[in-house]
């Protein structure tokens, strides 16, 4: 990839609601991003490699579980700041604010959440400093949008647990040292249960030929009979709402991280097209050209404000779900139809890695899937506003 | 006997300016008389932040100074660039509280914290970036009747001895002096350095000290202010018509 000239953009002011430490933070991750991610990540993607050196200073920038307590190693920031880390994080790429969002939401969240407090200071401190990488297992082969159908489950063996199944599609399982699974029990509750590598019986097999996420590793978590003391299951947490509750978070993160995606594009694009000379003049300066560009800043400012506000309710504790899924859902449809139509401005060369676009534009085909379709998050809005559920 | 204290406890100071983001739209207000700094982001000065604060800090960490404190003069909307320089690891900072843009009156602000407080070792940026004056780290070391080592690539400190490297055209000198003294910096002398976020919550309780200005003249302030017209349009003339290129330069450019 080419320099990364990339300058934020901000056509609302945004930036007068937020406080000097989310600016402070704001920046000390774009840095970080320019100066660790850029020059490497399009080779990284071109070789399907996760460049295992991101993990040391994402655990320095604070990505690594930001708004867990600091009693408990994570920097005790509220949930704007947390949005802002992901946005600067996916600005850069998808899979490494993925990476981060896994180990953050996914991973340390119920921890501290559904955790004993002998959980919480065996696992939290650690995966704060990045000596340890986690996964989320919850979606299976035949279970994706519906979860409460899982096969994987465990039974009891007196001061064990026996555990058997296979869950797909997981970030950062080829990875992880530990991994969150969910799977019912001999009642057929779903719990929650830390699972280490090096149980017997637990593999994670790589998931190869992605044409997206490149970045970023991807895998199945794999279990046969495999032996987990009941020390690792989560106390606090019985049904569905458990990793629902991971997800909310993960999903929040995530509406804040596409903004940054589409912010490259929209940057680059725009850029370029004052440089781009055709017919004796800039491509700018036509207007089909600015129409496009036009109608980008319009959609991310409208997702800015969206995302600020929902940050708001986020830190006061009243965001509710079907609001996050509302901002997941546009945001990410707002940055993939972005990184289309720049790829459109950028001619040819939008299709190279000398720019972003193309990358960006297949990351986020997946982000539009993972974490809730982006047709699952227009039922959860249909059901929140008619009373009636249309999911089956 | 003046400088006793020094052979205890290095204490190295380093002013910073409050500067627009290399990247800002510049426009003015008030009839031209005012920075607009609408939408702006603030930033240290980046010769005093990766140069001067960073060489500073490493200094610190090799355990050849004792203590870093950040000087800035200016009113309080510059604190959260204070900050900045906190986050990355100075340990205190001193604000003295003045708007101006005469540069010895900043010089002398800095110069009388720095004799009342003991500090051997000023490092501050060749330059800022706003106005590009290269004036107050000269005007420091009159003050204080210290050396001024002007733009040094490189610096190192044993005991009291400076050993710095000064770029000059196509080669290289190398300079040798005693603290106390004043060490403008350049590019070259440390690499840029990002805070974490230890650094950043480590700065929302560091020192940061407010001093009110000691009484000083100031000769000096900026009546209005204008951009560049900016570059016109380029003409391209090819190899045939060498003719027409004169003729253009002689009667349009005017430079033959």
């Amino acid at each position: 990839m080419g320099a990364d000239n990339f300058q934020y953009h901000d056509y609302y002011l945004v930036d007068e609601l937020l406080t000097e430490e989310h600016k402070q933070i704001r920046e000390m991750v774009r840095a970080w991003v320019k100066k660790e991610v850029s020059p490497i990540v399009e080779e990284a993607c071109q070789k399907a490699e996760f460049p295992r050196q991101w993990i040391k200073g994402l655990a320095e920038i604070g990505a690594f579980g930001p708004y867990i307590p600091q009693e408990y190693g994570g920097a005790g920031l509220d949930q704007i700041s947390y949005g802002i880390i992901m946005q600067e994080l996916e600005r850069g790429d998808s899979g490494l604010r993925s990476t981060a969002s896994v180990q953050s939401s996914l991973v340390m969240y119920p921890i501290y959440t559904f955790g004993s407090e002998e959980q919480k200071r065996k696992y939290l401190p650690r995966l704060a400093k990045g000596e340890i990488i986690g996964c989320f297992g919850l979606t299976e082969p035949d279970y994706g949008s519906n979860p409460a159908g899982m096969i994987t489950r465990f039974t009891d063996k007196g001061d064990h647990v026996v555990l058997n199944g296979a869950k797909m599609w997981i970030s950062n399982a080829p990875i992880a040292d530990i991994a969150v699974v969910w799977a019912k029990d001999d009642h057929g509750e779903i719990r929650g249960l830390i699972v280490e590598r090096g149980m017997e019986g637990f593999t994670t097999p790589e998931t190869h030929g992605k044409w997206s996420l490149r970045a970023s590793a991807t895998g199945e978590l794999v279990f046969d009979n495999v032996k987990v003391p009941k020390e690792n299951i989560f106390p606090n947490i019985k049904g569905l709402k458990g990793p629902l509750s991971c997800l909310n978070s993960a999903r929040y993160g995530i509406a804040w991280g596409a903004i940054g995606a589409a912010l490259d594009c929209y940057d680059s694009a725009l850029r370029y097209s004052k440089e781009r000379i055709q017919f004796g003049k800039p491509i700018a300066a036509f207007q089909l050209t600015q129409k496009k560009l036009a109608e980008m800043i319009t959609e991310i400012t409208k997702a800015q404000v969206l995302t600020w506000r929902l940050g708001v309710l986020k830190n006061e504790n009243r965001a509710t779900p079907a609001q996050i899924s509302m901002a997941k859902r546009n945001n990410v449809h707002m940055a993939l139809t972005i990184a289309r139509e720049a790829r459109q401005i950028h001619g040819g060369m939008g299709i190279t890695g000398e720019y972003p676009i193309m990358r960006h534009m297949m990351n986020l085909e997946s982000v539009i899937t993972y974490e809730g379709t982006h047709d699952i998050h227009l039922l959860i809005t249909g059901l929140d506003i008619t009373g009636i559920n249309a999911f089956s | 006997m003046l400088y006793l204290h020094s052979f205890e406890i290095m204490k190295i100071l380093v002013p910073i300016s409050n500067v627009p983001d290399t990247t800002s739209k510049i426009s003015f207000t008030d009839n031209d008389t005012r920075f607009n700094g609408q939408g702006i982001t603030w930033i240290v000065n980046p010769y005093d932040e990766w140069y001067a604060l960073v060489r500073a800090l490493e200094l610190k960490e090799s355990g050849k100074a004792d203590k870093v404190t950040i000087i800035h003069v200016g009113l309080s909307d510059s604190e959260p660039t204070i900050r900045k320089g906190l986050a990355l690891g100075a340990d205190d900072a001193v604000r003295i509280n003045a708007e101006s843009s005469d540069s010895l009156y900043v010089a002398y602000q800095i110069a009388d914290y720095a004799k009342n407080n003991s500090y051997e070792l000023i490092l501050t940026g060749k330059e800022s970036i706003q106005y590009n004056g290269s004036a107050v780290g000269s005007m420091i070391a009159a003050l204080l009747d210290y050396p001024f080592l002007s733009q040094a690539s490189f610096l190192d400190l044993n005991g009291t001895t400076l050993t710095l490297h000064v770029e000059t055209e196509g080669g290289i000198k190398v300079v040798e002096g005693q603290a106390p003294a004043v060490v403008s910096c350049a590019k070259g002398m440390a690499e840029q350095r990002i805070p974490n976020m230890r650094g950043i919550m480590a700065a929302r309780t560091k020192p940061l000290q407010t001093l009110d200005p000691k009484p000083f003249r100031q000769n000096v302030k900026v009546r209005n202010f204008g951009l560049n017209p900016g570059r016109s349009e380029c003409k391209l003339f090819t190899e045939d018509q060498l003719d027409k290129l004169v003729e253009a330069l002689h009667k349009e450019a005017k430079v033959i």
